[in-house]
C-alpha cells in the first residue's frame, strides 16, 4: 500500500474526457442550485450549527440513544437486531428473508447495504435483490458500481443508459434516449416487482430514538412503494444514523434536501414507527449495524465523520472529485466525506491513501450541512495512517521533518540553515527558480510543484543591514 | 457475548472522554448561543401564507387551485375531468360535501386490493397539514387521509388543504406532529410535488413510481 494508490486508481478517469465532461456538467449544475436554495434561508448558518450540535451530542451519548431506540421501536411492534459487522448483518437479513420463503426482494437505494455488499451475500443464498431507484437500477443492470452518493449513475449519459435498458429490459427495442421515456421504461419494469414483492429492504436516513420513527428521504416514490406495499420490511442502518429527538427532524429535514438535491424539499419523505395495523408492512425489522462505527467513535478527532447525513454536497464542490469521479475512491463513500469515512470504518484496511486525495482547499467544510471539519480530519488521518499503516510514513519523511523541526526551533541554527541552502542551491538556480530535478525523494515532490530558490537576502539580514534611524 | 452487548460495550469504551454530567441531547430550548438559534417559526402569516404555499407547491409541477369552501366539490370534479379520471379511491371519513358526483367512488373499506387501487383513476384525500416555505403536504393517515397505499398506487392524487392547515416552516410542522409521534405514532408522508427523478443527466423528469400528477386544492 502506498499514498499513490488513489492517484493510480484515478488515472483511467482522468484520461477519459467524456467522463470528465459528464462530471463537470453534473457537479456544477447541482452546486449552483444548492447555492441558490440555501441562500434563500436567512437562518442557514444557524441551521448548520444546530445540525452540528444535534449530531455531535447524539454521537457523544450514542449508547443511551441506541437503547432508547430499541425500546421505542420494539414497543411499536418492530423487532430490533444488532450486527457487529457486514457479514453478521448479511447473515441475519438472509435468515429473515428465508423465514418468509421469498426468493426475490425489492430494495430502496441504500448506501449501507452497498457498504456491506448485501446483494451479493443474498445472491449466494439464492435470493435476488432488485434495486428500485432508477440510478441503482441502471448500475445493477450494467453490472457497474456507483460513483456518486446521490446520483450513482452520474458517470453515464442518456445514450449509454438507453443501450443498457435495451439490452436488459424486455420490450424496450424502440426506446429513445429521452429521459422521460427512459424513466417510463423503468416504471413499467418495476411496477410488477413492487406489486409482487413480499419483502422489502431499505436503509434509513434517520431514526428517532425518542419515538422509534424511521425516516427515508427520496424522490421517485420507489421508497414509498418498498416501505408500504410488501408484507415485511427490513431496514438496515448504521448506528450513527440516529437522532435523539423528534424535534431534530425540524432541522435535518431542512438541511438534507437543500444540500443534497438542492431542492426546498425532496418529493417524498416517509416516516414509520414499528408496525401500523392495516397500513403498510405488518412485520418490521430494524438491523443496527456497527461495522467500524464504534472504532471511528474512539478517535476523538475522527469521530466527527459519523455526523455525516450523506447529502453529497461535499462531492459536488470538491476539485478532486470533479476531475476523478467516484470510482477512483474504490469505496462506497467517495469524495471528501469518503476520504475520511472509508479509512476509519475499515480501520485502515481500505482507503488508507484517501486522506491524501485532497488539496485541503476546504470547500467541503463550507458546504457541509452539519459542519464536519473535513480538512482537519484529513490532516489528522494522514498522521494516523503514517504512524499506523505499513508502507506509509517511511521514506525518511518523518526523520527529515523531525530534523527540520529541531533546526527551525532555534534562531541561530535556522539562519545557518538558510545560508547553507543558499550556498548549495546557487549552481542550480535559474531566474529565481530551481528547475533542475533534485535527487532522492524530493524529485517526486518536485514533479508536480515548482521550487522557488532561497532568497538572496532574508528579511532578517535586510533588517540588520538598515541604519538605526530606519528601524524606528 | 451478544452482538448487542458487544456493540454497546464498544460504544461506551469509545466515549470514555465524555463527562458523565453532560446532557445526552442538545436542545434549542436550552442553548442560549445565537450561533445555533435557527428560526423556529416562519415570518409569513395570514393570507401571505396561503399565497406562498400555492407558489412553492406550484413550482414542483403540481397543479394548485384556490377555491371557496363551498366550491371544493366542483373543483374536484373539474380536476377529474382534466385528467380523464373516471373513478376515485377515497378514505373512510372524507367529508361528504367533497365527494364528486361525476365519477365512480371506491371507498377504502373493506380495504381495496393493490390492483384495485392501481386501476382507480385517482385518489382523493385531505391532509394533516401543509408547509408554505417548502410547498409540502403532510399526510399522517389521520382524518380524511386513509392508509399510505391509497395515495401511492393511483396515478393521480387530488389533495384538499384547508387554508388554516398551512404552517410557515418545517420546524413548525414537526412541532405540530410531535405530539402524535410520541403517542399514536401514525406513519407520516411528506409530499412535495409529484414523484420525480433527476438520475439521468440531472434532467428532472416528473413522475416515476408515485402518482405522476398531483392536484392540490386550497379551500379557504
Amino acid at each position: 500500500m502506498s499514498r499513490n494508490e488513489f492517484a493510480d486508481a484515478a488515472r483511467p478517469a482522468l484520461e477519459d474526457s467524456q467522463l470528465r465532461a459528464n462530471l463537470r456538467e453534473a457537479t456544477h449544475t447541482i452546486r449552483d442550485k444548492r447555492a441558490r436554495v440555501t441562500g434563500e434561508l436567512a437562518d442557514w448558518e444557524e441551521l448548520r450549527e444546530a445540525g452540528r450540535r444535534i449530531k455531535e451530542r447524539a454521537m457523544r451519548h450514542l449508547d443511551v440513544h441506541l437503547e432508547q431506540l430499541e425500546r421505542t421501536v420494539t414497543k411499536a411492534g418492530g423487532r430490533v437486531h444488532w450486527a457487529r459487522d457486514g457479514a453478521e448483518a448479511n447473515r441475519l437479513i438472509g435468515d429473515l428473508i428465508a423465514a418468509t420463503g421469498a426468493d426475490e426482494v425489492v430494495k430502496v437505494k441504500s448506501m449501507v447495504t452497498d457498504e456491506i455488499a448485501l446483494n451479493s451475500a443474498l445472491a449466494e443464498r439464492g435470493i435476488t435483490a432488485v434495486e428500485t431507484d432508477l440510478a441503482e437500477l441502471i448500475i445493477q443492470l450494467s453490472h457497474d458500481s456507483s460513483s456518486h452518493i446521490l446520483v450513482p449513475a452520474i458517470h453515464r449519459n442518456r445514450g449509454e443508459i438507453r443501450e443498457i435498458f435495451r439490452r436488459e429490459l424486455a420490450g424496450t427495442e424502440a426506446l429513445s434516449d429521452d429521459p422521460a421515456q427512459l424513466a417510463e421504461a423503468a416504471r413499467a419494469h418495476l411496477r410488477r416487482k413492487f406489486l409482487s414483492a413480499r419483502v422489502a429492504i431499505s436503509g434509513a436516513n434517520f431514526a428517532v430514538a425518542e419515538t422509534g420513527a424511521v425516516c427515508v428521504v427520496e424522490s421517485e416514490g420507489n421508497g414509498r412503494m418498498c416501505t408500504t406495499l410488501p408484507r415485511s420490511l427490513i431496514t438496515v442502518m448504521g448506528i450513527e444514523k440516529l437522532l435523539p429527538r423528534f424535534a431534530d427532524l425540524g432541522v435535518m429535514l431542512q438541511l438534507l434536501p437543500r444540500s443534497s438535491t438542492a431542492e426546498r424539499m425532496n418529493p417524498y419523505t416517509s416516516l414509520w414507527t414499528g408496525v401500523t395495523r392495516g397500513d403498510g408492512p405488518q412485520e418490521f425489522h430494524l438491523v443496527l449495524l456497527d461495522a467500524g462505527r464504534t472504532a471511528t467513535l474512539r478517535d476523538e478527532v475522527g469521530r466527527e465523520a459519523l455526523n455525516c447525513i450523506r447529502c453529497s454536497a461535499c462531492l459536488n464542490v470538491c476539485p478532486v472529485y470533479e476531475r476523478t469521479g467516484g470510482h477512483a475512491y474504490e469505496s462506497t463513500y467517495p469524495g471528501p466525506i469518503g476520504a475520511i469515512l472509508t479509512p476509519q470504518l475499515s480501520e485502515f484496511r481500505k482507503g488508507a491513501s484517501l486522506p491524501w486525495a485532497s488539496s485541503l482547499c476546504g470547500a467541503c467544510y463550507d458546504v457541509c450541512p452539519v459542519k464536519i471539519d473535513i480538512p482537519t480530519v484529513l490532516v489528522h488521518l494522514r498522521g494516523r495512517v503514517n504512524r499506523e499503516v505499513e508502507g506509509y510514513g517511511g521514506g525518511g519523511e518523518g526523520a527529515a521533518m523531525g530534523l527540520l523541526a529541531r533546526v527551525f526551533q532555534r534562531r541561530g541554527s535556522y539562519e545557518r540553515a538558510q545560508r547553507l541552502a543558499r550556498a548549495l542551491s546557487r549552481p542550480i538556480v535559474r531566474d529565481g527558480w530551481i528547475t533542475r530535478r533534485l535527487p532522492g525523494p524530493i524529485a517526486g515532490w518536485q514533479s508536480v510543484r515548482e521550487l522557488p530558490a532561497p532568497a538572496s537576502e532574508t528579511f532578517r539580514e535586510w533588517w540588520r543591514s538598515r541604519p538605526p534611524e530606519d528601524k524606528r | 457475548m451478544s452482538a448487542r452487548q458487544d456493540i454497546l460495550g464498544r460504544v461506551r469504551a469509545a466515549l470514555s472522554d465524555v463527562p458523565a454530567s453532560e446532557p445526552a441531547t442538545w436542545s434549542e430550548d436550552e442553548d442560549n448561543d445565537g450561533a445555533a438559534a435557527y428560526a423556529r417559526r416562519g415570518e409569513v402569516k395570514g393570507a401571505a401564507l396561503t399565497a406562498l404555499f400555492a407558489e412553492r407547491c406550484g413550482e414542483y409541477q403540481a397543479r394548485v387551485t384556490r377555491v371557496a369552501a363551498a366550491g371544493v366539490r366542483a373543483a374536484i370534479e373539474a380536476a377529474c375531468a382534466r385528467h380523464n379520471a373516471a373513478s376515485l379511491a377515497i378514505p373512510v371519513g372524507l367529508p361528504e360535501d367533497w365527494r364528486p358526483e361525476t365519477v365512480e367512488i371506491h371507498v377504502d373499506r373493506p380495504l381495496l386490493s393493490h390492483r384495485q387501487l392501481e386501476r382507480a383513476g385517482g385518489a382523493l384525500t385531505g391532509c394533516a397539514l401543509a408547509i408554505a416555505e417548502t410547498g409540502t403536504i403532510v399526510l399522517d393517515a389521520g382524518e380524511a387521509q386513509g392508509r399510505r397505499a391509497l395515495t401511492l398506487l393511483p396515478d393521480l392524487h387530488i389533495c384538499v388543504i384547508r387554508a388554516a392547515q398551512i404552517v410557515a416552516s418545517v420546524p413548525e410542522a414537526i412541532a405540530l406532529l410531535a405530539g402524535d409521534a410520541r403517542t399514536v405514532a401514525r406513519p407520516l408522508t411528506f409530499i412535495s410535488g409529484p414523484s420525480a427523478t433527476s438520475d439521468i443527466e440531472l434532467k428532472r423528469v416528473e413522475g416515476v413510481h408515485g402518482p405522476r400528477r398531483l392536484e392540490v386544492l386550497i379551500a379557504a
